[in-house]
């Protein structure tokens, strides 16, 4: 992940833009991900393309870059509308830079989400849904992300913070507001998804 | 309990590394130029011979599946790794993708040499950025290893893996719904039939295989079908991951021998109930989309598909939600209701209109605004979608839902008699 | 022939049907929102529903193939309580608007509601709303009412070729748009009105303007183009309220062009509907015995030889007779039914007619298009070529201006030449069309309505001889016409006779010779030169014959009268009056039969019954009514030198093509938007 310096680059939210296109990287990218699929099979690549370009993007996808991969892809342009409004993952509204999501769903509910949602709020001062003012961060609710044995959980960016409490919440946006970006991974200190008071199992192996 | 030289796993905590050498190490990729070797044939009937059923939720035995794709084909044929783990309480797939990556590498190769696959795609949620990364690490090291590709293996065999991310959508762990995303579309299930192993991926043959029912599929081999089908019970054999949640001292991550009982599954691994075994209120057995079962149940109940089957529930994903007393159950299952309706892909009529209509009112019940005669209303409204869809999502909606109403409704009614009382009162 | 139990009876069903049309072979009537027997199986309103033996859930019928042995049951506590919960499932976000919304009368979610539904709400919550879209000029939207059967997507995608219109978002949150608020840029978009199972899309010109049960329903014949689409004419007092089409397999099959359907405001405007005569350099309203004596007071004295007429693209088969018969009356050769100057002589009939007919496209396997847009010339022929384009296994090529058809072309050449090196066999594509099996060869009116027609003609007829194209049991030579009236033309011999002058000639006027000139509905020509040429326009529209003319003699358009038009095909059709005449206007045949009596030339034609023997003993082919008589094969174009010119489309704008669509305030919007506006790179996509 980056370093604190990379923090002032995302202090404002990524603006609409009238025309977009991938960077000589990412466009480089994107060939070698359309060499996966069968040559009249283009549309495939929708969704891989529909991520690089929302991260060169600072986070959401405005109509220019939608279009743009339409016209890469040689697909309709409703057909990327309508993979973009369709999966939560795409933003189609300005969004903060630092992508804050707290899981809600029932397992992590029952191992106290909604401290995470509140600690985050506080810390973030935002709603579920908003951005902050400062547009640095962008504060979602999220159904569930399949870490269930170390919930709570909070996705930030790509990284998943585990077994949270309201406390360790706080630390970890604080350390984020800071520009800092704190270890991911159970916040617990176990391992992995074993259970905390030690393994029951493969206790032959391991460290 | 399960021995731990019958587990398949051995770094399911990520305690060693996940890299090429590490798996050779635990046995990954040992002799697999003879095990394609042995044909087609002889790989189906072994995985048959294993009693494997399919570990992402319907539990249909994979050999069984593998033998309907066809023996000929004039074109590419594919294998499809569902790794789209998105069913709440379940997160088994991602400790094999970021701990046993190899495993599932390989048997890709396997799978694909039994069905006659040229191509593999392993479709994995969008959100495990991570576990992708280590998977395309995964893939990569097979590559330059010549594991995969032309002459996998130097068995002779050619087969491409690809990993492909989605972007967040439940929908797409449907067979179907993953089909139509990997072809970039919107991840709406298709009307069956045809199934996809006549008209899949491109319209071409293909089966959709959960991770965890391909990467046990090296060592069933590699250990022999009687091994596996040694383990458990029949018809519901082997080893199996369980994703322990919820209420209980110590969550986990485990892999046990199916058919273990859920008390020992949860004293023995996850330092039992919080508050002890008669805390208990209930537990989800296999993930959102099975019935609850209350205490009574949990007391005797085997954690395979058929025990779980005959106590009302089902083994699903073997996701364990377990709940104790303290837990608003209402709410609990109201969630799940939003999550239904949140996830709903709304092409057909009952799951797009009713999960919204089942959440509605499901969030009334849980304050208790409502009327006693609604709860048949809502009990009605489950049985409008279940089994009227073009997909699996409408049942498992009005599953959770049905179970709490069959097991809780004096719960549900004290709550609406109770916010009744007080909002006369406060009249 | 796999055979099913239905509900107890058996019945057999060609293979590859589905339970649903099984069901209905059995004579069960299914209800469905989202299935269509013309567009791809959704399955997704779950309303078909049917029980199956050995199946634990109902199945959807629309969708399961049919299989042998299958035991159905489409009467059972079961069925009937899942239709029952998909109706209130469907009705509990349905706006309860019924009394003000347009498709009350003839909506599905009421009709099958009120048979299959539940008789009371026991919905709680709020409804959903849902945004409006802007779908264009024609299409209204209150998307609250959609039920999402996506039957208004598939059609826009599969039939009419422009993927423009999808479904965002998901759950109960998907909506039906194009997303960027973007008018449908399809020249078929009208249909989704009429596919759209409930109030959802509805038709905007006709917007709250009637109730469907005080309509006045006339099953007639669209006359916009030379298709001869099958329309039923909606309308109430004397007003067309609106234009929807009907049935017929082998035109239009239930489809319309948006021109056929949304021109009819055009009847409403610019009408003439009271004789005129000009004095004094002015037209002023006149009446018929004024304005007939004005006629006979020029006529007085002058050569046959100087009167012609020009008989223009909407005219009917029989005011055609008449003018025959009149013009044979007076004695003058200077007769022309070909407005645009098509190099047709109307002596071979095969020559002119579209002989593969419409429904035979889909049994070719090539086709060459020379000189023809068929997206704007024809709509629902291009829907037809990409039909059968769908069907895989068909190859396109053309000779001409690219434009995109909604299907693969491969453009082979602009002009005359490309054509040449074809008929000789030099060209490649030669060699496609010689191995195809059922080639075809379509000309447009680009290709004839010029000097070298006649040489362009024999040149298509050589390539159709040379690609086996014409065979007992085949004819692949077509002529694609854009007038609904020249087929009837050439089939009455409304051509210059011995010595007479065609249509540039007599627009030569006093110059050329002639003195007095009758338009008969003649609008699509160039009247500059016509100088002191004395002219004598019969129509229905103030158009550019109305304006060049000293006496107008108000006609009736085609939904006011009964008439016999011939499409392109040589399929004669009738027309049945829907309203009547505005004013003073009058059938045409009856105008010039009662002119011909002020002129003393009298045509002893007295009733509509008369006219027609005369049409069919001029015209024996014509005589059965939605026949087509195939034509004989024989030898017609003339060789001779080609010009360099591209071929161009007559038709460059697709919603303003005669006095009627350019009388329409709808089709003038939509022309801005969609062509003048695309010509300017701005469809609205960067509005």
């Amino acid at each position: 992940m980056s370093a604190p310096s990379k923090a002032e680059v995302r202090g404002e939210m990524a603006p609409d833009v009238s025309s977009f296109e991938f960077t000589p990287a990412n466009l480089e990218e994107a060939r070698a991900v359309l060499a996966r699929f069968p040559a009249d099979r283009r549309q495939s690549a929708v969704l891989p393309l529909l991520h690089m370009a929302q991260k060169q993007h600072g986070g959401w996808l405005p109509r220019a870059v939608l279009d743009y991969l339409a016209e890469f892809l040689g697909i309709p342009r409703i057909r990327v509308y309508e993979v973009a409004s369709f999966y939560d993952m795409y933003n189609t509204e300005p969004v903060g830079r630092v992508q804050v999501r707290v899981c809600t769903t029932t397992p992590c509910w029952l191992c106290g989400s909604d401290d995470i949602v509140k600690a985050a709020r506080d810390v973030l001062g935002c709603e579920i849904g908003q951005s902050t003012d400062d547009g640095r961060f962008f504060l979602r609710e999220f159904e569930c992300l399949g870490a269930c044995s170390n919930a709570p959980v909070l996705w930030v960016d790509d990284d998943y913070y585990e077994d949270l409490d309201y406390e360790k919440t706080r630390t970890l946006l604080e350390a984020f507001k800071r520009g800092e970006t704190p270890p991911a991974g159970p916040q617990s200190g176990r391992k992995g998804s074993m259970p905390i008071g030690g393994k029951t199992t493969l206790l032959e192996t391991g460290e | 309990m399960l021995h731990d030289k019958d587990r398949i796993f051995k770094n399911l905590y990520g305690e060693q590394s996940w890299g090429l050498e590490a798996a050779r190490q635990r046995g990954d990729w040992d002799g697999t130029a003879e095990l394609v070797a042995k044909g087609r044939e002889w790989l189906v009937q072994q995985v048959k011979d294993s009693g494997l059923r399919g570990r992402g939720g319907a539990g249909f035995p994979t050999g069984l599946k593998w033998s309907f794709m066809p023996k000929q084909s004039d074109g590419p044929v594919y294998l499809v790794v569902n790794a789209d783990e998105s069913e709440p309480g379940t997160c088994k797939d991602r400790e094999i993708m970021r701990n046993e990556p190899h495993k599932l590498v390989e048997g890709c190769l396997l799978a694909g040499v039994a069905m006659g696959c040229s191509a593999g795609y392993i479709y994995i949620r969008g959100e495990f950025v991570r576990e992708a990364e280590v998977l395309e690490a995964a893939v990569r090291e097979a590559y330059e290893a010549g594991l995969l590709g032309k002459n996998a293996c130097g068995s002779g065999y050619d087969f491409e893996l690809y990993v492909h991310r989605g972007a967040g959508a439940y929908i797409c762990g449907e067979e179907t719904g993953l089909i139509e995303s990997l072809e970039g579309k919107k991840g709406q299930p298709r009307l069956k039939p045809p199934f996809p192993a006549m008209v899949g991926l491109y319209g071409r043959p293909t089966t959709v295989n959960n991770v965890e029912s391909i990467a046990v599929v090296p060592t069933i081999l590699r250990r022999g079908a009687s091994w596996f089908a040694g383990l458990g019970r029949e018809k519901n054999t082997g080893t199996k991951i369980f994703c322990i949640s919820g209420h209980v001292n110590q969550p986990c991550t485990v892999e046990e021998e199916m058919g273990i009982p859920l008390k020992e599954l949860i004293e023995k691994h996850c330092g039992g109930v919080r508050g002890g075994w008669n805390n208990l209120l209930a537990v989800i057995p296999g993930g959102s989309s099975v019935p609850l079962m209350p205490k009574s149940v949990c007391d005797t109940v085997r954690m395979d598909f058929d025990s779980l089957r005959d106590a009302g529930s089902g083994l699903g994903t073997a996701g364990v939600i377990v709940m104790d007393k303290s837990t608003d159950i209402v709410k609990a299952i109201a969630r799940l209701s939003k999550f239904y309706m949140h996830e709903s892909c709304g092409q057909c009529t009952p799951c797009r209109e009713g999960t919204g209509w089942l959440w509605r009112m499901m969030e009334r019940m849980a304050q208790g605004r409502a009327r006693i005669e609604e709860i048949d209303l809502l009990f009605d409204v489950t049985k409008e979608i279940e089994g009227h869809t073009i997909c699996a999502l409408g049942d498992a909606a009005a599953w959770p839902v049905q179970g709490l109403i069959r097991h809780f409704r004096p719960e549900i009614e004290r709550r609406i008699v109770e916010y009744t009382k007080n909002a006369r009162a406060a009249a | 022939m796999p055979k099913l139990t239905i509900d107890g009876q058996e019945v057999e069903v060609p293979p590859g049907s589905t339970v649903l049309q099984a069901c209905e072979a059995a004579g069960r009537e299914i209800p469905v929102f989202c299935y269509h027997p013309r567009l791809d199986i959704a399955g997704n309103c779950r309303m078909c529903l049917v029980e199956m033996e050995k199946s634990p859930k109902p199945i959807a019928s629309c969708a399961m193939p049919a299989g042998d042995g299958m035991v159905i049951k489409t009467n059972t506590p079961l069925v009937h309580k899942a239709r029952k919960g998909v109706l209130e499932l469907l009705l509990i976000n349905h706006p309860l608007d019924c009394p003000i919304c347009d498709q009350g009368g003839e909506c599905d979610l009421q009709d099958l509601t009120l048979f299959y539904g539940p008789d009371q709400s026991r919905f709680e919550e709020n409804k959903r709303p849902v945004a409006d879209k802007y779908l264009g000029p024609l299409i209204s939207t209150h998307m609250t009412r959609c039920i999402h059967c996506t039957r208004c997507i598939r059609f826009i995608d599969q039939v009419a070729g422009v993927e423009e219109l999808g479904a965002v978002h998901r759950g109960e949150h998907m909506e039906i748009t194009t997303w960027i608020e973007k008018a449908l840029s399809s020249e078929l978009s009208g249909n989704i009105i009429d596919l759209c199972p409930v109030g959802a899309l509805n038709s905007k010109p006709y917007e709250y303007r009637a109730r469907t049960w005080e309509l006045k329903k006339t099953e007639s014949i669209d006359v916009l183009d030379a298709v001869g689409a099958n329309i039923r004419v909606d309308s109430r007092g004397s007003e067309v309220m609106r234009v929807l089409p009907r049935l017929h397999e082998d035109i239009n099959e239930e489809w319309l062009a948006d021109k056929s359907r949304f021109s009819y405001d055009g009847l409403k405007r610019r009408r003439l509907d009271v004789p005129m005569v000009k004095s004094e350099g002015k037209l002023a309203p006149s009446d018929w015995r004024t304005a007939f004596s004005a006629i006979k007071d020029r006529l007085e004295g002058v050569d046959p030889g100087k009167i012609g007429f020009i008989v223009g693209d909407l005219v009917d088969a029989e005011t055609m007779v008449m003018v025959r018969e009149l013009a044979a009356a007076i004695g003058t050769p200077h007769v022309d039914c070909r407005q645009d100057g098509a190099k047709l002589d109307g002596k071979v009939r095969a020559e002119y007619l579209f002989n593969t007919t419409i429904a035979g496209i889909e049994q070719a396997d090539a086709v060459l298009l020379v000189g023809t847009n068929p997206r704007w010339e024809a709509p629902l022929i291009n829907a037809r070529l990409r039909k059968r384009q769908l069907q895989g296994n068909f190859r396109v090529a053309r000779i001409g201006a690219p434009f995109d058809l909604t299907y693969p072309v491969e453009d082979l050449g602009a002009g005359a030449q490309t054509l040449q090196e074809l008929a000789s066999g030099q060209h490649s594509f030669a060699e496609v069309l010689k191995s195809a099996k059922n080639p075809m060869v379509i000309v447009g009116a680009g290709a004839i309505a010029r000097p070298d027609g006649a040489a362009i003609v024999a040149l298509a007829r050589e390539l159709a001889v040379a690609c086996n194209m014409v065979r007992d049991d085949w004819n692949g030579y077509n002529v694609l016409h854009t007038a609904a009236s020249r087929v009837a033309g050439l089939d009455l011999g409304l051509v210059p006779g011995e010595g007479g002058r065609d249509v540039a000639g007599m627009l030569e006027g006093v110059a050329g010779g002639i003195e007095v000139l009758f338009l008969i509905g003649a609008d699509e020509i160039d009247t500059s030169r016509l100088g002191d040429t004395f002219v004598v326009y019969q129509g229905h529209h103030g158009d550019v014959g109305a304006h060049a003319a000293d006496v107008i003699l108000p006609g009736a358009a085609y939904t006011e009268k009964n008439a016999i038009y011939v499409n392109t095909e040589g399929r004669p059709q009738r027309t049945k009056l829907a309203v009547f005449p505005p004013g003073e206007a009058k059938e045409d045949w009856k105008i010039l039969r009662a002119l011909s009596e002020v002129l003393g030339r009298v045509v002893q034609l007295n009733s509509l019954p008369e006219v027609r023997a005369r049409l069919t003993a001029l015209a024996p082919q014509l005589r059965a009514i939605d026949v087509i008589e195939p034509a004989a094969w024989g030898e017609f174009g003339r060789p001779g030198e080609l010009g360099r010119a591209a071929f161009t489309s007559p038709v460059q704008d697709f919603y303003q093509t005669n006095p009627i669509s350019r009388a329409s305030a709808v089709m003038a919007e939509c022309s801005e938007l969609f062509v003048r506006g695309a010509a300017q790179g701005a469809t609205g996509t960067h509005g």
